[in-house]
């Protein structure tokens, strides 16, 4: 009898491999750098799977529509420590993935895709928001599902205009990054007709984020340094680095709000976002990772269901045909914006509203209202083809 | 500054109330001058409605001239013939709207739990049901005495669902756990669970009873459900984001809409396979504002009617050649609709603007606004 079932199991194990055709396998690498960079809040602190929680739940969502379609989605994760050759790594990871989703510096990105231009592997960059990238330094083989710093500038900045808080008082950090967010906003001024009163820096003279005195000699700082500024609608502050903006709310000697790197801020995304069906999305979110959804990880999420969007309208898990397919006209993926992204075809930077954000709510969704375009409104944001300085190669 | 992006002073309005609620998007296409005309249109409905038989003899239908006729008749004989009642479900303020369609006044507010949307009458005319997500459960609304009397055992966050003819059991689209929840409605009990796609939304069922169609928004999908067997037989991809399905009455076609493709899915039930598209096109508004969601067709599968979201129109489709033959300019934000039992007029539930407009099917005319709740979203009038 015990024999008799025991056959039974094994003949009808093998009936269903039989049946089922083995699954068309798609492997999806994510390279990113180990650590974590330190923030002002605390509550802004970036957890240590920032970004890949969002490539996870999105190999999720592209298992479930795979197994109507037998594509069968995997995720491989790759850090890379100081002193590691990230080209090395990107290699090893293209070995098993024809998809890789890479938040690194720019730098380390352009590196990665001239090495693997050859092999034909796919590239999303979901984490460098760096001009230069899709300008100058654009790629053939990088796909960015990141905003890029004009893209967050202009944003802002229609909805400054819009509000009629059209004189800025802009206070730049001393890093690179701050500048080129600082370049970025005085081009969205200039582009939408506001006024930069006054364009301050704020050195970067080092110390600690956290102190045991806590707030008290800020509080004492911050008016201090916003004192005798000509006449201001609101403070514009570029600071990347996280050195100081988020000091500046309520301590500004006028009482003036503040935008940019602190206050209002534009993202690609934000924890708060609940409309255009956006809450279903944060809820298996939170239910997977245990937390909130960040910019970075809704850019990895964008990547992944980019691809899982190209293999189901392709049925196909063929690198090279899912590649055209994403470059192609009629590629569009949704991603709970309210709208369709598609990419630019001149510089394949994905289109995509910008979130307005202040830390509790959305505020405002960009573009705003009245900023025309002929061919789509989401090219108010940023820089535009006829622009444009890349030629994909 | 670029050369082909330019700041429009002039189209800067005020920031619209209530925008960008829920699901909603609200419109970028000056909705100021939008609720003007439609206002316009309302003060039509101060002068008796158009004639339906009227426009009928003019298109020379014969059958629709009795029909007509046989419907005027009727109007003499007893004077609220098509007094009917409509139950919309507001979203945001957690309530549902009655509306009597004789005075085309509100006639009673229900408080439901938190953000009813789907809302359907079983088939014995004797419930509402209203699918309230945020509380994950279907009430029930006695329609007699209009107040909240029992609840279904549905899955997590139910947005839409579909009924047998019989009415004897209930398919609930669960958006937050990728399931369709089967409930006996007699007994109000929860018979099981399908497996379907990423965030279920949009069911229907076929005439015969035999197949379940729901479609799923991440994974763009129609999904062939036997209602015996509870299995999927079929996964029919469609454009991107599929919100609502609707069989032909014939049971010849399923049309699915896609609010972010901008597209119609013609589906052969038989093939499974995507036979035709409506395609949506508006002067002068840009393509991603065109967002088709609630589909309605007449009996006689001859004329189907979609509503386009943020467009805030209902575009008039031609079933036979699938092609658009009219715009009409409703609220903001129309999400869904539903046919007075006579056809002769259809209701449809604007979100951001919350109103409710009044189309005369026979002349293909907003006739009435009807203020609401907030956010009203869907639909549904007493058999």
């Amino acid at each position: 009898m015990i024999r008799w079932l025991v056959g039974l199991i094994g003949w009808s194990l093998l009936a269903t491999q039989v049946l089922a055709a083995d699954p068309v396998m798609i492997g999806v690498g994510y390279l990113g750098l180990a650590g974590t960079r330190s923030t002002l809040s605390l509550v802004e602190q970036p957890a240590e799977n920032d970004g890949v929680a969002g490539a996870r739940l999105a190999i999720e969502d592209n298992n479930t529509t795979g197994k109507f379609l037998n594509q069968r989605f995997t995720l491989e994760e790759r850090r890379i420590r100081e002193g590691e050759d990230v080209v090395q790594a990107a290699t090893e990871l293209a070995e098993k993935n024809g998809f890789i989703i890479a938040d690194l510096p720019a730098d380390a990105l352009l590196k990665v895709s001239d090495a693997l231009r050859e092999r034909g592997t796919l590239l999303f960059n979901a984490g460098a928001i760096d001009e230069r990238l899709r300008e100058a330094d654009c790629r053939a083989n990088v796909i960015h599902t990141a905003p890029t710093r004009a893209m967050l500038a202009d944003a802002l900045g229609q909805y400054l205009v819009w509000k009629k808080w059209s004189r800025w008082l802009l206070v730049v950090g001393s890093h690179d990054e701050d500048k080129l967010f600082a370049d970025a906003l005085r081009r969205t001024a200039t582009r939408f007709g506001a006024k930069i009163v006054q364009d301050k820096t704020f050195e970067d003279k080092g110390g600690a984020r956290r102190t045991d005195s806590g707030v008290t000699l800020i509080q004492r700082q911050m008016p201090v340094f916003t004192q005798g500024a000509p006449a201001y609608d609101v403070l514009v502050a570029a600071d990347e680095s996280e050195v100081f903006g988020a000091y500046l709310p309520y301590r500004t000697w006028d009482p003036r709000p503040v935008a940019g790197s602190a206050g209002l801020v534009p993202r690609s995304w934000d924890a708060s976002q609940d409309q255009w069906g956006a809450i279903q999305m944060q809820n298996r979110f939170v239910k997977l990772n245990s937390r909130r959804m960040t910019p970075l990880d809704m850019q990895a999420w964008t990547a992944v269901r980019m691809i899982g969007e190209a293999t189901s309208r392709t049925n196909s898990g063929d690198v090279k045909k899912v590649t055209d397919f994403i470059k192609g006209p009629d590629f569009s993926v949704a991603a709970f914006k309210g709208t369709k992204l598609t990419l630019r075809d001149w510089n394949l930077q994905l289109r995509q509203p910008i979130l307005l954000v202040d830390g509790r709510m959305v505020v405002s969704v960009s573009p705003q209202e009245g900023f025309l375009h002929q061919v789509s409104e989401l090219d108010t944001l940023g820089y535009d083809r006829p622009e444009s300085k890349c030629k994909l190669k | 500054m670029s050369s082909s992006c330019r700041h429009n002073d002039a189209a800067l309005p005020p920031p619209p109330a209530g925008e960008g609620w829920g699901e909603g998007v609200s419109t970028r296409e000056s909705p100021q001058a939008e609720r003007a005309l439609s206002r316009i249109a309302s003060f039509d409905a101060i002068r008796p409605p158009p004639q339906a038989g009227e426009v009928k003899i003019a298109r020379g239908q014969i059958s629709h001239m009795l029909s007509a006729a046989l419907l005027m008749a009727l109007a003499t004989a007893a004077a609220p013939a098509h007094a009917f009642i409509a139950y919309v479900s507001n979203e945001k303020s957690n309530t549902v709207s009655v509306i009597d369609t004789d005075s085309w006044t509100v006639t009673k507010t229900i408080k439901v739990g938190q953000r009813p949307r789907g809302i359907d009458f079983t088939r014995d005319g004797k419930f509402v049901m209203v699918a309230v997500g945020d509380d994950d459960t279907i009430q029930m609304i006695d329609a007699k005495t209009q107040a909240v009397v029992d609840s279904l055992p549905s899955g997590p966050d139910p947005e839409l669902f579909a009924q047998d003819a019989a009415g004897k059991t209930l398919y609930v689209a669960n958006e937050n756990d990728n399931t369709v929840t089967v409930i006996d409605l007699e007994k109000r009990a929860r018979l099981g669970d399908i497996q379907v796609g990423v965030e279920p939304e949009g069911m229907t069922i076929s005439p015969d009873g035999k197949t379940l169609i729901n479609t799923s928004e991440t994974t763009n999908m129609a999904h062939f459900i036997d209602t015996n067997s509870r299995q999927i037989v079929a996964n029919v991809l469609v454009d991107a984001r599929p919100r609502f399905a609707e069989f032909k009455h014939d049971a010849s076609e399923v049309w699915v809409s896609s609010e972010i493709g901008g597209t119609v899915s013609i589906i052969d039930p038989g093939k499974h396979e995507v036979i035709g598209k409506v395609n949506f096109e508006i002067p002068g508004l840009r393509k991603e504002a065109i967002q088709p969601v609630g589909i309605g067709m007449t009996k006689d599968d001859k004329t189907a009617f979609v509503a386009l979201g943020p467009a805030n129109r209902i575009a008039v489709v031609d079933v036979a050649t699938r092609k658009v033959t009219k715009y009409l300019l409703v609220g903001q934000r129309v999400w869904h609709m539903a046919f007075t039992p006579d056809e002769k007029y259809l209701l449809t539930t604007n979100g951001v603007s919350n109103d409710v407009s009044v189309i005369d099917v026979a002349a293909q005319k907003v006739i009435k606004t009807i203020q609401v709740g907030e956010l009203p979203w869907g639909i549904t009038i007493a058999p």
